[in-house]
């Protein structure tokens, strides 16, 4: 079995690039199996549901056309007159906000089990700047329908970036392709959308995943003290990609289920000079942050609250990013640990602040 | 006990792989359909295409419907097209040719029109809006001028 | 004269011509008239004077109205021979008609120009009054200015469509002037109100008409009541020919009742709604019918055809907002709320035959329409939530590929 036959397609490549040390590497990856072996495959699905968006996002460039005077129309014209338009746009749509689900929940679920740390920091680095991109994805993908609700919700978060000291300005008219939201803006959150984070995102995305390759599967603290002969493991090839591939249709079925019992809709069409409408909520994984700005009161220690704000979050973003750099250890036999403690804090407030954003 | 569980393997195996490639076919299908472009226009044309040259009887008119907005078209009994927009610019009726009268019409309130569009009598305020009219090919094609 | 227009004229000019004639406003052409040279020279210009308007040209200047000789500095040549001076108000008609009422002479500037103004104006009320001598009426410088007189179609012009309601308002709004002779005071604040004064002043829809679209220019009369349906059926035609065709017509000018007037008013005339045709209190049609009679009966059904099409619109144009919001086809629904909004608009105009029956035509038909988008509405709607064809199949294939791959695990797994 271990011998590989050079013959055939594979057998010719083989002798071209060496490929057998690396079938034989995945033939002998291992994926550890415990009681938390679930959260393994929240990494997974969120590749997948990438996938799944280049997907549809690559055909509905086919019948969008950017443009202040076209896009509203064009999209549209893709829901209703070309066949299957709307399904794959109401895939991509909530294709998107799942993606940024998974995303987080890969990202917790790593921060629980401190998987992020040595020898795994890069990786918890790179996976912190692609999410960071998805939600570029999404602050930029939402505009491009032209319509009421996405028009203002981008002015109100490019005027967000636009408090920020000294560069704050400058950031804004670079988003906004101008000193405000208008067809400028649009054409460029365009070029953000299918050219600018993909690429980005993709080389990213490519080295995370060469990462997660070489190092294997975090073993858990409560998994490595348990002696050698208790530890259970599962082979990754065959064994943990069929599962995988198990969750990824479970997760393809339901997110076709909600693009086609809750089909995305449209809006009305962005008019620049209409006042703004009442309620305007950005999409809901910024909402903990929108909320938050909104509470602050106007001026704190002589400083503008919403810029103070905007900077906490950057500091505090900055700070999450490079966890594995200043983590607090403690014994094991410590009760409680204080990592869980700041992700409990973390993970609670997003969720508090986005259930009040939603009340209010 | 060999021989029925070789043949539950071999079914579930003919399971998978028809699974596999209805479910196959449930994409492409649907991106086959999405690929091929529709006929039917969207709301925002450029130009709409009414038909042959040579089935436009001089003096007579149709209405063509341009996006969401309906455009008149002519054709003067010396053969030549006339596109205006067929929204009256007073109430939003539908305006309509008279070939006797050698005029443009609205019914609502007798609001007459010349065949440039010139608004001459009545209650319309402002002129009808100029389309382009190109024979390509021999089709009449009715075009968006540009402001 | 009366001094009051004469101050909203003088108020007007100053808007036209800032300050006084300063000698390097003087137009080159005008550089060597001697009348002018003097005049601006010991300040004795006429207030108000437009130097860049069609009289001063070179060859008529002030000397072509006011007689003399403009190419001497000498005062007392230029003020000799055919100097006229200044005309007083009861010679002015004279004065001006002494060109414009010359074709000859008018043909060498304008060859399309009329030359009936002063014989018009002597069949106005105007012109008779001054003839008697009252020299409070308007004469020509009353309403065209003395020394900026410029086209009607200028928009500077005293006379533009859009400054002549405020022109005659300068006088008929002027109680103390107009008591001398019985006029009422309160057309220009009716005017201004209604959907004439709104269209012209407010929109500046030049189509809409001012005073003199209805009262003549020059020859300015108030219409004789039994033409007003002609005035207004200048431009409200197809109500005129409905109306005119009637019974209620011929029963009008038995009771000596004014046709358009008696419902819409004159100068107050309101924003038409379709309650005026009910028997509610809005209605104009009680003021005359009462219960019982056929009047009435048709005005109540011809409001209830026009409710129920407004109505069906109303829920069509909800319908097609929810459509659009949820992205689906829009188009032909369009076309169907444009067709209904023309038949109500018929609907409305036909109101003036009195016949429910000629108003059912249009009104049915928009009703089919309106019902039509509705339903097309209602259809997109559905198809929006029930677009599931295909949706079962792709469904019941992953579901099955999901379960056979999970025995496939097990089998994997106990291997």
């Amino acid at each position: 079995m271990s011998e590989t036959s050079k013959r055939g397609v594979f057998g010719w490549l083989d002798d071209r690039f060496h490929l057998a040390p690396l079938v034989d590497y995945m033939r002998h990856k291992e994926v550890p199996v415990h009681r938390h072996s679930i959260w393994y495959y929240m990494g997974g699905v969120t590749l997948f549901l990438f996938i799944v968006q280049l997907f549809t996002g690559i055909l509905l460039l086919m019948y969008y056309r950017p443009g202040a005077e076209s896009a509203y129309e064009s999209v549209r014209f893709l829901m209703n007159k070309v066949p299957f338009g709307w399904l794959f746009r109401a895939v991509h749509s909530w294709g998107a906000n799942i993606f940024i689900l998974f995303a987080f929940v890969h990202m917790f679920s790593t921060f629980f089990t401190r998987a992020y740390g040595r020898p795994r920091e890069l990786t918890w680095v790179t996976g912190f700047v692609l999410l960071a991109l998805g939600m570029g994805f999404g602050f930029s993908g939402y505009l491009l329908p032209w319509n009421e609700l996405a028009f203002f919700a981008t002015k109100v978060g490019t005027d967000i970036a636009g408090v920020l000291p000294v560069v704050g300005d400058a950031i804004k008219v670079f988003l906004r392709g101008g000193e405000d939201v208008t067809g400028a803006t649009l054409i460029r959150f365009y070029a953000f959308h299918i050219a600018l984070i993909p690429a980005i995102f993709t080389g990213i995305l490519g080295v995370h995943l060469l990462f997660v390759q070489r190092q294997g599967m975090h073993e858990p603290e409560f998994v490595s003290r348990q002696p050698e002969g208790e530890k259970r493991t599962m082979a990754f090839f065959p064994n943990f990609l069929l599962r995988d591939l198990f969750v990824w249709l479970i997760v393809l079925n339901v997110l076709l289920f909600l693009a086609v019992f809750y089909p995305w809709e449209l809006g009305l069409e962005a008019d620049p000079f209409a006042s703004a409408p009442q309620g305007i909520k950005p999409e809901w994984y910024f909402m903990f942050m929108f909320q938050t700005l909104k509470l602050i009161p106007a001026h704190v220690l002589g400083l503008e609250g919403e810029m103070l704000g905007v900077l906490v979050f950057m500091l505090a973003g900055l700070a999450w990013m490079l966890v594995p750099f200043w983590e607090i250890r403690t014994r094991a036999t410590g009760r409680l640990k204080p990592m869980a403690v700041i992700g409990f804090l973390a993970l609670g407030f997003i969720v508090i602040m986005t259930i009040v954003g939603y009340l209010v | 006990m060999a021989e029925p569980k070789r043949s539950r393997r071999s079914f579930l195996n003919y399971v998978l792989g028809g699974g596999l490639l209805g479910w196959i076919g449930s994409v492409i299908y649907p991106v086959a359909s999405y690929l091929r472009p529709p006929a039917e226009a969207g709301g925002d044309v450029a130009s709409v295409k009414w038909g042959p040259e040579g089935d436009f009887r001089p003096g007579t008119s149709a209405i063509v419907k341009f996006g969401r907005k309906p455009v008149l078209l002519v054709r003067l009994e010396d053969g030549e097209f006339r596109a205006l927009s067929a929204t009256c610019t007073h109430l939003d009726c539908t305006v309509q040719f008279r070939s006797d009268q050698r005029d443009i019409w609205c019914a609502c309130h007798n609001g007459v029109y010349d065949l440039r569009g010139q608004n001459v009598s009545g209650p319309p305020p402002r002129p009808l809006g100029p389309y382009a009219v190109n024979i390509v090919d021999g089709d009449v094609v009715i075009a968006r001028l540009e402001a | 004269m009366s001094r009051k227009p004469f101050g909203v004229l003088l108020a007007w000019l100053a808007l036209v011509v800032a300050g006084p004639v300063a000698a390097q406003d003087i137009p080159e052409t005008l550089q060597n008239d001697q009348c002018i040279a003097c005049h601006s020279d010991v300040g004795y210009l006429p207030d108000g004077l437009l130097l860049a308007g069609p009289h001063m040209r070179a060859e008529l200047s002030c000397a072509g109205c006011h007689g003399g000789d403009n190419t001497t500095d000498d005062e007392e040549i230029a003020h000799a021979g055919t100097f006229r001076g200044v005309p007083d108000a009861a010679s002015i008609p004279a004065f001006c008609g002494r060109c414009h009422s010359d074709l000859g002479f008018m043909r060498s500037y304008s060859p399309s120009a009329s030359t009936d103004q002063v014989a018009n104006y002597y069949t106005s009320v105007h012109g008779q009054k001054l003839r008697t001598g009252d020299t409070h009426v308007a004469q020509c410088a009353s309403c065209h200015t003395a020394h900026a007189v410029l086209p009607a179609s200028d928009a500077r012009s005293s006379v533009h469509p859009m400054n002549v309601p405020a022109l005659c308002n300068g006088c008929h709004g002027d109680a103390e002037t107009m008591a001398d002779y019985g006029i009422r005071t309160t057309q220009y604040r009716d005017y201004v109100g209604s959907v004439h004064g709104q269209a012209l002043l407010e929109r500046e829809d030049l189509g809409a008409p001012a005073c003199n679209d209805c009262h003549g220019n020059h020859g300015a009369q108030p219409p004789g009541i039994e033409s007003i349906e002609h005035v207004c059926g200048m431009c409200h035609v197809n109500n005129a020919d409905y109306f005119s065709a009637t019974g209620m017509a011929r029963a009008f000018a038995d009771e000596q009742l004014h046709a358009c007037e008696e419902c819409h008013g004159i100068h107050d005339v309101r924003k038409t709604f379709d309650a005026m045709v009910s028997t509610g209190d809005d209605s104009v049609c009680t003021t005359c019918h009462e219960e019982g009679d056929d009047g009435y009966a048709a005005a109540d059904s011809m409001y209830a055809q026009l409710s129920a099409l407004v109505a069906a619109q109303d829920s069509a144009l909800a319908v097609t907002e929810r459509v659009r919001e949820i992205g689906m086809d829009d188009i032909e629904i369009g076309f169907l709320l444009r067709d209904a909004h023309e038949s109500t608009i018929q609907a409305r105009t036909l109101v003036h035959t009195f016949d429910p029956s000629r108003t059912a035509e249009a009104t049915t038909v928009g009703l089919e329409k309106a019902n039509e988008a509705i339903r097309i509405g209602h259809e997109e709607i559905g198809d929006f939530r029930f677009r599931r064809f295909g949706f079962g199949i792709a469904t019941l294939l992953i579901t099955i590929l999901t379960i056979a791959l999970f025995f496939k695990i097990r089998e994997v797994e106990r291997s």
